[in-house]
């Protein structure tokens, strides 16, 4: 796998910023009740994502190390008002259902955690890569607990209507809490589960040769090494 | 004037709770809320932040950025003086305060990126009562005064939750938890029901 496939996976999957790190929480909870502004407010995250960690990364060389959390503070939060002012003209809706949670996006971990760990250190190109892999890491996860919140507790998918039966626990504050605990359980449940079944694909692979059988020069690095 | 400050009081620390209703300030209730000393420590740390920050930004946004037109730099005002702020607060309770520094000091440079710093110096951005406390609210001007004493009693109510949340979690690390289920998933659980409490609160009225 090349290195801008490892990113992707890193972001998306292996280090998915709601599920296993969980960062962005406040966001996450307050706008997964429909799976439309779950998506609205992972599509605008990633937005920022992307614009601040390409800026940060140009200006990696020029930010003393000293004020460097300031200055990322700063793009950030000019990232946050452009992207308030466009949702403001061109998507009212979603500017209404985001409230307070749009201006929240500057104090959003997940942003300001990529801009520290990988932003800072990195060339554009990867850091650019990065942004969009977590940032729609964090999109399919809040997608998610949208699609799970809004068909128990508005009985629609996507604002379409499909039955009348509706639960209004699951679109109130506790439902989220309660769905968000679940998704975080399963997906620690299913990563451990495919985690542990590659290693023992690998153990069986690398198994130390009993001795009857001779050594496989592929996996032998001195046969490598002469070759 | 007396309903109304009950009102407030009641909304900002129940019905509308920071962390169990509004989801602000979820980071430090899962990071801050294992023991229930800490929890209260960070709890008020919050409280004084929150104040102090809605004294200097609500001024700043209703007599500065309004008469300039200058209200989309809010955002970015708003980060740097709540930055500023927390620093200028670390060094000055180091120096008078040295017991309550080591309480709560090493919280304090946490609060700089808490959202229910910067939720509740944006939430009371509005020309009236009507986002707080409903209906009633209408027809009665948010001056610095309510603002105030909102920020204080969300701060009472993210104590509140902080607390409650620290004593749970202390007896349920010692239970038998299933494996994928340890940490977060079982504290979003608790959270959950601790919402569901909190939900009744929003019946009240006047």
């Amino acid at each position: 796998m090349n290195k801008y496939g490892k990113i992707t996976l890193n972001g998306l999957v292996t280090n998915n910023a709601t599920f296993k790190l969980v960062l962005g929480t406040c966001a996450t909870l307050g706008l997964s009740s429909s799976a439309m502004n779950g998506l609205g407010m992972g599509l605008s995250v990633t937005v920022v994502l992307l614009l601040s960690n390409v800026v940060i990364s140009l200006l990696r060389k020029l930010i003393p190390s000293t004020v460097r959390i300031p200055a990322f503070i700063v793009i950030i939060a000019t990232m946050v008002t452009l992207l308030r002012m466009f949702l403001f003209k061109f998507l009212p809706d979603l500017y209404e259902a985001m409230g307070v949670f749009l201006p929240l996006i500057v104090v959003n971990c997940m942003i300001l955690g990529r801009a520290e760990a990988f932003a800072s250190k990195q060339p554009v190109l990867d850091s650019a890569v990065d942004g969009v892999a977590t940032g729609l890491g964090f999109t399919a996860a809040l997608t998610v607990m949208g699609i799970i919140r809004e068909l128990l507790g508005n009985g629609s998918f996507f604002d379409i209507k499909l039955w009348d039966f509706t639960i209004g626990f699951f679109s109130n504050s506790a439902g989220a809490f309660f769905v968000y605990g679940i998704c975080i359980a399963l997906f620690v449940f299913i990563t451990d589960a495919v985690d542990k079944n590659i290693r023992a694909k690998r153990a069986q692979a690398l198994r130390v040769p009993t001795g009857d059988e001779p050594l496989d020069p592929v996996d032998d690095p001195t046969a490598k090494e002469e070759a | 004037m007396f309903t109304n400050i009950l009102l407030i009081v009641i909304a900002a620390v129940f019905s509308q709770n920071f962390i169990l209703v509004k989801f602000l300030g979820i980071c430090p209730f899962l990071g801050v809320s294992k023991r229930t000393s800490n929890a209260l420590s960070m709890g008020l740390a919050v409280t004084l932040v929150m104040v102090i920050a809605t004294l200097v930004t609500w001024p700043l946004y209703t007599y500065v950025l309004v008469p300039l037109e200058i209200e989309y730099l809010e955002i970015i005002f708003f980060i740097f003086i709540i930055a500023a702020l927390v620093q200028m607060l670390e060094k000055l309770i180091q120096k008078f305060f040295p017991a309550l520094y080591n309480t709560m000091g090493i919280y304090l440079p946490l609060i700089t990126t808490n959202c229910a710093i910067l939720g509740v110096a944006e939430l009371v951005l509005t020309p009236d009562l009507t986002s707080i406390i409903g209906s009633a609210g209408a027809d009665i001007m948010m001056n610095l005064g309510f603002a105030l004493l909102y920020a204080l009693f969300a701060g009472v109510g993210f104590t509140l939750a902080m607390v409650l949340m620290g004593g749970v979690r202390e007896r349920v690390e010692k239970l038998p938890v299933a494996k994928c289920a340890k940490g977060f998933p079982i504290t979003m659980i608790i959270a959950s029901f601790m919402a569901m409490a909190f939900y009744v609160f929003t019946l009240i009225a006047f």
